[in-house]
């Protein structure tokens, strides 16, 4: 267990590096500069401003420079905004997770109440409406349905929900948002869900509930849920990643002053070190993310043989 | 086959000795039995017939499969006979909506955008960017995915060890991540479009190249593939000859479920602003114009959004149908 956990925060921490290695290296190659298209700027200014964001130095020297700033949890400055990218982060991040957290408490609850609903009632109506939705979900873009519930709900429908069209204010105002970013993943968990059910209803020992004389709720919450929801769990991880990088459109469509908002500027106007710190913050973010779920799976399912890979 | 001038009794029969002179001409051919054969009542369903028959039996893979003919037939069709192109304005009359005819006599089916452009020439001009850009992409994931699969699962060992180890790396940045740096990094490509394939195609691979190298691993202990190395033949001929048909299934709902999310993608780069450039038009783009004025004319946003989610939406269960059909045992 032990040497499984230590082999994976290897891989996390290798991956990590090799990201900012990926980010460092497309920044070099990027086409454009930014100082260029400001005012016409004298070359002895240019020669300044190279050294002052260190711009001026080999790409290697630079690169072991940015990395060694990132230890010590230093993005550099944005060259738009000027001010420290881990301030702009840290401004925006609280949004973005609390989106981030509202949609995935949304789409994990409904996801699994929807599959163990369709697998119960299976070729029922409920089968069929909670499937077609989820395929649904699954082929709908975020940005489409969030546009689509701005118009439906916020603006033809104002007079019976009465949901503000954006902004990230009122307990009101978070509600669209949350939906539009969970749908997606909510379709994922439910189709899942509702495969993984199947599968433990037909085992053995639900056999010898129903012959014990359980009732249907007991060997439903007892029995098949506790199992069923396994697989869910491993796919947490990649669900994470969907709904982070979702919050990209999701908060530009409702104004919501999150990183993603922040992080689509930032590649419209050219901002090398926030689009590089954003995407290091993201990456990282999201490894130690998919790292955890891991970890934790293994710990709740002790079927899982972890020191042993599984090829 | 039957000799023609066997005389002798078996006992003397010389030309059986083992350096026996044989001709062709000394044989005759017969032909099958034309009453044994008679006697197979039906003929032998291979593997792909019983697959296609289920796959054709399924409504719901049918509707879809009509779906995207039609959605590929207009893309097709449409920007060659329409009478607009899709950068053409008609300043005096935008905003409108669906079979609008104009007093000069122009019709728009769709409708106009702001700035009077045919809005059906644009949405179908638009599908053969998105297409194109969905297939190109997926084209190279599966040649790319296929061959890494194939090399990594097949020669095994060491290899194997250090190709997983850069797919499991790759694999560990979330994919749209990589996608946009590599967009970026290609923003000197003035179309958008070739840089969109090579985007998604960067990433894209992983999941074939996964999928490929687990098939083989397990193809590969086989007794057909012992048989092949027996029989002398080499790697390259054992993966393309005996191992890539019996993966074939795999890989086609793979590809059909591939294709989707390579649409998604471009219509999320596109959104954001990374995606193909004007002159050009695609679905993305489209349904980010639309978003923009959609509180006040929502057409120009329902219609591309219409489009992107139905042709993922055929994709999907067109592949869900393919894998009822091609593995039944799955089939819940």
């Amino acid at each position: 267990m032990t040497r499984y956990v230590l082999k994976r925060v290897f891989y996390a921490l290798l991956t990590v590096f090799f990201l900012t290695m990926l980010t460092f290296a497309m920044m070099q190659l990027l086409p454009g500069d930014p100082f260029i298209g400001n005012k016409a700027i004298s070359p002895v200014t240019m020669q300044a401003l190279y050294q002052k964001y260190g711009l001026d130095k080999p790409p290697v020297e630079q690169f072991f420079i940015y990395v060694g700033n990132i230890m010590k949890g230093d993005l550099g400055l944005s060259i738009k905004y000027n001010r420290p990218v881990t301030r702009i982060i840290g401004e925006g991040f609280p949004y973005s997770a609390e989106l981030g957290i509202r949609s995935l408490i949304l789409s994990v609850t409904f996801g699994i109440i929807l599959g163990i609903v369709a697998a119960i009632k299976r070729n029922t109506a409920w089968d069929t409406g909670a499937m077609v939705l989820a395929v649904i979900g699954v082929s709908v873009p975020s940005f489409i349905v969030g546009a689509l519930l701005q118009y439906f709900i916020a603006l033809k429908l104002k007079g019976v929900f009465g949901l503000p069209i954006q902004g990230w204010t009122t307990e009101a105002s978070k509600i669209l948002p949350a939906i539009a970013l969970s749908l997606s993943s909510m379709a994922t968990i439910a189709r899942l869900m509702r495969t993984s059910m199947l599968d433990v209803l037909g085992q053995d020992y639900i056999k010898t509930a129903k012959a014990k004389g359980l009732g249907q709720a007991a060997i439903v919450w007892r029995h098949a849920v506790r199992n069923a929801i396994m697989p869910v769990i491993t796919v947490l991880g990649p669900i994470v990643a969907s709904v982070l990088t979702g919050t990209f459109v999701v908060e530009n469509i409702f104004n919501i002053p999150g990183m993603g908002k922040f992080f689509v500027l930032a590649i419209k106007e050219l901002d090398y070190t926030l689009i590089a710190g954003t995407t290091v913050f993201y990456g990282a973010f999201l490894v130690v993310a998919t790292l955890v779920v891991d970890i934790l799976y293994g710990l709740i399912d002790p079927r899982i043989k972890l020191g042993s890979p599984k090829e | 086959m039957s000799r023609k001038n066997v005389a002798a009794p078996f006992a003397q029969e010389v030309l059986l000795a083992p350096d026996a002179p044989l001709e062709g001409a000394d044989f005759t051919w017969e032909g099958p039995d034309s009453g044994k054969s008679d006697e197979i009542a039906r003929p032998s369903i291979s593997y792909w017939k019983d697959a296609m028959r289920r796959l054709f039996a399924n409504k719901t893979a049918v509707v879809c499969m009509v779906i995207l003919v039609v959605i590929l037939a207009m893309a097709i069709i449409v920007p060659m006979v329409s009478p607009y192109t899709i950068s053409e304005q008609h300043l005096r009359h935008t905003n409108k909506g669906m079979m609008y005819r104009a007093e000069d006599g122009h019709v728009h089916i769709f409708g106009t955008d702001d700035m009077g452009r045919d809005l059906f020439t644009r949405i179908w001009d638009g599908a053969r960017t998105s297409l194109f850009i969905a297939f190109t992409a997926v084209f190279v994931n599966l040649i790319v995915g296929v061959i890494y699969g194939s090399l990594s699962g097949y020669i095994g060992g060491q290899l194997d060890n250090i190709m997983m180890r850069f797919v499991e790396i790759v694999g560990g940045i979330p994919y749209l991540i990589i996608v946009i740096l590599m967009k970026m990094m290609m923003s000197g490509d003035k179309e958008g479009i070739m840089s969109l394939v090579i985007a998604y195609a960067s990433v894209g691979w992983l999941g074939m190249a996964r999928l490929v190298r687990g098939q083989i691993m397990s193809l590969k202990e086989q007794e057909f593939v012992v048989a092949a190395k027996a029989l002398g033949a080499g790697t390259g001929r054992i993966i393309a000859r005996h191992l890539l048909p019996n993966l074939l299934s795999v890989v086609i709902i793979n590809i059909t479920l591939a294709i989707p999310s390579a649409i998604f993608t471009e219509a999320f780069l596109s959104f954001i602003g990374m995606g193909v450039q004007i002159p050009y038009a695609s679905w993305g783009t489209l349904a980010q114009e639309g978003v923009r004025v959609f509180m006040f004319y929502p057409l120009a946003l329902f219609l591309p959004a219409f489009f992107i989610s139905i042709t993922m939406l055929a994709f999907n269960l067109l592949g869900d149908g393919l894998r009822d059909a091609f593995d039944p045992r799955l089939r819940r």
